[in-house]
């Protein structure tokens, strides 16, 4: 295969970026998207120059680690699939591809396609504590938990961390991740003693940290690799709204950074 | 020491502000499809439902803050979020492909200002009476008023884009404020699109049937004459 790629340089944070013209000759159909960039890197590392910087980890697409925008669609134009796991044979021989970062301001740009998502750790952060006894492990269903909503939990907890939500969603908004992460713990009997605060936390971290606000577009549940549903984008709305209207304690405005 | 953050302050609040706002305006324009109708009972019911409602001046001035509230409300909630997600995403996509998303859904920050002039355009033609010089406004007979005005290519053409707009407008609306207000349940979502297509369907072809009733010849101007003290 012979691709035209089309890839997003930046130097770091304060750099301008530009697109760098790339030929990609001889890929394998066999290969995956990151293994493409792989070879033209060992390229570039050749003729000394610098390669591209991108991140990635696992490789199988469970790590939430890599994740590019191809041709204006997060992780590619394979659904609820990675771009580690995005093989070239989802492209035709001669295709132009536009490769670019994540572009939000929640996630700034730390070099090339590779982008700071520590916002999502700090939303966690911000998630704090689930009270639980310590001490000897307890029984196997202990807690009787229904089969539907263990299973609706667990489609929450399948978020992966990846930012695909944050870079599909025309306005940069964090609502899929924040929602999965509400929701996995707000389902369970175990996530239930710090349910309310736990909501209103998170959605301030969420807004402190710059995320645009959902507008319904639902092109993060279709750019979503785990194909978590825009429902718990409702839950985590209806949550929030119960919690802030019927709490005595307040959660403290956190600042913008 | 840090203040304690409101509803309004977070992007959630401020959408189930434009989700209330929202109800409250489309439970008017619902109102407002159903008294107009009064039209097809001829010149003398729509212009006596006129005097009634201005009979009521407590309960007119009433709604009529109510609705000023709740516009204001919309606008100004939309306006703060439509500055944060701008300021979400500086740098924007060379290419960008849409999956899910819908035309309704894309264009509510052009439908939402075009809605507002509409209303503006509205207000002063059939409230205040602004007839541009094509014909004379006789407050004693508001069916005359708008007949007279659906005849005029210049006034009509505002009614059937805001119109359109205001479809467009509510298909999305509808459908977005139960997802905002986190009303949902895989057993009853189906109905929230299909009420969503329903209403907004529903009240553009309401609204719209009467400038082609006119222009069809079916609602035709009144030479009767009419006193309303309530309409003084």
């Amino acid at each position: 295969m012979y691709l035209i790629l089309h890839i997003w340089r930046q130097q770091g944070p304060r750099d301008k970026g530009h697109f760098e013209r790339h030929e990609a000759r001889d890929v394998s159909e066999h290969m995956s998207f990151l293994e493409m960039l792989d070879v033209i890197n060992e390229q570039l590392i050749e003729a000394g120059k610098d390669p591209i910087a991108f991140d990635h980890d696992c490789r199988e697409g469970i790590c939430g680690m890599c994740g590019m925008v191809v041709n204006g669609e997060a992780h590619g134009p394979q659904r609820q699939t990675t771009t580690c796991q995005l093989h070239m044979r989802q492209f035709q021989n001669g295709d132009e591809l536009w490769i670019e970062p994540w572009r939000a301001s929640g996630f700034p740009i730390i070099k090339d396609l590779s982008v700071d998502r520590s916002a999502f750790d700090r939303i966690i952060q911000a998630g704090g504590y689930v009270s639980i006894r310590t001490g000897s492990a307890p029984d196997a269903n202990e807690i009787p938990i229904p089969k539907g909503v263990s299973d609706h939990a667990m489609d929450a907890a399948a978020c992966i961390g990846c930012g695909a939500c944050v870079a599909a969603c025309p306005n940069a908004s964090a609502s899929l991740f924040v929602a999965a992460k509400v929701s996995h713990l707000g389902l369970l009997p175990q996530g239930q003693a710090e349910r309310p605060d736990r909501v209103r936390k998170m959605v301030a971290q969420m807004d402190a940290e710059q995320f645009g606000a959902c507008t319904n577009h639902a092109e993060c549940e279709a750019a979503c690799p785990k194909g978590i549903s825009i429902s718990f984008i409702a839950r985590m709305n209806r949550d929030h709204l119960k919690s802030m209207i019927a709490s005595s304690d307040d959660v403290e405005a956190r600042p913008a950074k | 020491m840090q203040k304690a953050l409101t509803l309004y302050q977070t992007s959630i609040g401020k959408k189930a502000v434009m989700a209330a706002s929202g109800v409250i305006l489309l439970g008017f324009t619902l109102g407002h499809l159903s008294g107009n109708l009064k039209a097809y009972q001829g010149p003398q019911a729509l212009n006596e439902y006129a005097a009634w409602l201005r009979s009521m001046p407590s309960l007119l001035w009433g709604t009529r803050a109510a609705l000023v509230f709740a516009f204001g409300a919309h606008v100004f909630s939309a306006f703060q979020l439509w500055s944060q997600n701008r300021g979400a995403r500086p740098v924007g996509y060379r290419r960008k492909k849409s999956l899910a998303t819908d035309y309704a859904a894309r264009t509510m920050y052009w439908s939402g200002p075009i809605l507002l002039l509409y209303v503006l355009f509205h207000l002063a033609h059939l409230t205040f009476g602004q007839t541009f010089g094509f014909y004379e406004f006789d407050k004693m007979n508001p069916y005359n008023n708008m007949v007279y005005g659906f005849q005029i290519p210049a006034v009509l053409v505002p009614y059937l884009l805001g119109n359109i707009a205001l479809g467009v407008h509510l298909f999305h609306g509808i459908w977005s404020m139960f997802q905002s207000i986190g009303i949902n349940h895989p057993k009853y979502n189906i109905f929230r699109r299909d009420l969503a297509i329903g209403l907004a369907t529903l009240l553009t072809l309401g609204n719209l049937s009467f400038p082609i009733a006119v222009m069809l010849g079916y609602l035709e101007p009144t030479t009767q004459t009419f006193y309303f003290p309530e309409l003084e």
